[in-house]
């Protein structure tokens, strides 16, 4: 039973990382019908942001709680920067282009910034310091579950509910969904959609780059690779709950998140990816639309 | 009505699809106060007009200004983005309806306030006192438009769920709230049924009264001239004819237009 329970919280923690990212995609995609390929990458330069921010403060000596707040802060500015400057340069010229163009721009997109931070950086693996600490109250439990899978559980919990209040109450969230429902429509309400589409990259890099920065800290290593499998995961996720939809992608990596989990416990841990993407062939057999994914009926 | 101010002025205004000629060369003015109807067969380029105008296409050639009554400004609104056109103080509602489907009556509306109001991300992350105090207006504003027209009490309703009348109504409600002196509608009585009609007219009366002034496409011809100050006709892009309803009723131009050349004659 312990063991049960030790990977549905395992596979929880996995669910809830790719949540952060998969919400990123979604959000874009609902609003501008875009898969930004290169949202792994912001989730990536997250990573390496609160990286290097927190081993200057370490040298420096800060408290870790400070060193946890300050990285996350600025790997979520530096990161919505990132995501801001990309729709910017690469996506805003081709908003009106056939739909192919700003898909290959993202790839492009991806591309250009893996090699970069490989540039800038290195191709190493580099060791992320241990930012969350092993909590005296979990002792008891700590075989089962550790305290980074406890903080990343209730981060992503706080995350949700904030970004679920901030669509459903909020101006920019009631100009997020009208875009969404009809771009045209919105402008002529006078919404400056170039303003909504910005800040939803912006939201959902800074999303992103917090799921960067619990990640590092929970397995300890960073590179410049791994918004790739990341980035894939996520988006397997998002379209897994239906793409577009915001509890979907939710919904969808706790699904993917768990599915990993109890087949590397239960299985072998070589097929973990194997069974995600099966998972995704068999949701897209049955239900094309996603779990929670609206079915488009075209009128004939 | 002909010492007011003209509000709108529009100039050879032309707008080709490659070899088409959807509107070719037309003038029109709309003064202060004003309802004034553009009529014409299927196809004589209306929509393409109200498109031209509200941002949505780049006219070909030809100038559009929009004079403010309110502060006497005027803008050339060529090239103009729609939600800065909408700012300025134009706004319209479509053929076909488009409100936001999912969204709730009250939140179709508030949409509308968007371009008047001041907070964005800042204030809607740490709602400081003004975001609030903001918001309130905003839902106060809404909350009498929505009993002007009559859906004070399907405020959380989603939009898709109301009648066909409602929601068209609804449509010129969200219009409303972004404040225009000059509201465009776009066949506001298509599909209606007779009650309903009854009713949009006087709404739009109302709406006059209250200063807005009207440019509307409409095919109910009762309405157009029991309703319109001035007419103006269109047929293949070009304009055709100009004047009262009575005017307008015994143009030859225009009942060619309808109705065909008259073989006897």
């Amino acid at each position: 039973m312990d063991y049960f329970i030790e990977l549905l919280f395992a596979g929880l923690t996995r669910g809830s990382i790719y949540a952060l990212i998969a919400l990123g995609y979604t959000m874009v995609y609902g609003i501008i019908g875009l898969i930004n390929f290169a949202h792994g990458e912001i989730y990536m330069i997250g990573a390496f942001t609160s990286f290097i921010v927190a081993t200057v403060l370490s040298i420096y000596g800060f408290p870790l709680l400070a060193i946890v707040i300050i990285a996350a802060v600025a790997a979520a500015v530096w990161s919505s920067a990132y995501g801001f400057t990309v729709e910017k340069l690469a996506y805003r010229p081709l908003r009106k282009a056939p739909r192919l163009a700003p898909l290959i721009s993202a790839i492009g997109m991806s591309i250009f910034l893996q090699n970069y931070v490989l540039l800038a950086q290195t191709s190493d693996f580099l060791p992320f310091p241990e930012l969350i600490p092993e909590f005296a109250f979990m002792e008891p439990v700590a075989h089962i579950v550790g305290s980074s899978d406890m903080v990343i559980l209730v981060t992503t919990a706080i995350v949700m509910i904030a970004l679920t209040c901030l669509i459903k109450f909020t101006k920019i969230g009631k100009a997020m969904r009208a875009t969404a429902q009809d771009k045209t429509m919105a402008v002529l309400v006078g919404v400056n959609v170039d303003r909504v589409i910005s800040a939803t990259f912006i939201i959902g890099s800074a999303l992103a780059a917090i799921g960067g920065l619990l990640i590092a800290s929970h397995i300890g290593q960073i590179n410049f690779y791994i918004g790739f499998l990341a980035g894939i995961k996520a988006f397997t996720a998002a379209v897994l709950g239906g793409i577009g939809s915001i509890p979907g992608a939710v919904l969808g990596s706790l699904v993917l998140g768990l599915t990993e989990s109890f087949a590397t416990g239960y299985i072998s841990s070589d097929y973990e990816d194997v069974f995600a993407f099966s998972l995704l062939v068999l949701i897209l057999i049955f239900k094309p639309s996603g779990l929670l994914g609206k079915t488009e009926t075209k009128k004939v | 009505m002909s010492d007011s101010p003209i509000i709108l002025k529009v100039e050879g205004l032309s707008k080709y699809f490659g070899g088409i000629k959807a509107i070719d060369n037309v003038d029109i003015d709309i003064r202060q106060g004003e309802i004034v109807a553009l009529i014409g067969p299927n196809g004589a380029g209306k929509t393409t007009f109200f498109n031209c105008l509200t941002g949505i296409y780049t006219p070909t050639a030809g100038d559009i200004y929009l004079s403010d009554p309110r502060n006497g400004k005027t803008t050339r609104l060529n090239g103009k983005k729609p939600n800065k056109i909408t700012e300025i103080g134009m706004a319209r509602t479509f053929q076909n309806i488009r409100l936001f489907p999912t969204m709730s009556v009250l939140e179709n509306v508030m949409i509308g306030r968007h371009c008047r109001t001041k907070a964005l991300i800042f204030g809607a992350v740490f709602r400081n006192k003004a975001t609030r105090i903001e918001e309130t207006q905003i839902i106060e504003r809404s909350y009498e438009l929505l009993k002007k027209i009559g859906l004070h009490r399907q405020v959380n309703e989603e939009a898709r769920n109301l009648s066909y009348g409602a929601q068209r109504r609804l449509e010129i409600g969200r219009a409303l709230a972004t404040d225009p002196f000059l509201l465009l509608l776009d066949e506001p009585a298509a599909g209606m049924n007779p009650k309903e009609t009854e009713a949009l007219v006087a709404l739009i009366r109302e709406i006059c009264a209250e200063g807005h002034s009207i440019l509307l496409i409409e095919h109910d011809m009762k309405l157009v001239m029991s309703l319109s100050d001035r007419i103006f006709v269109m047929d293949y892009g070009k304009k055709i004819a100009q004047g009262t309803p009575e005017e307008v009723r015994e143009n030859p131009a225009v009942i060619k237009a309808y109705l065909g050349e008259d073989v006897d004659a």
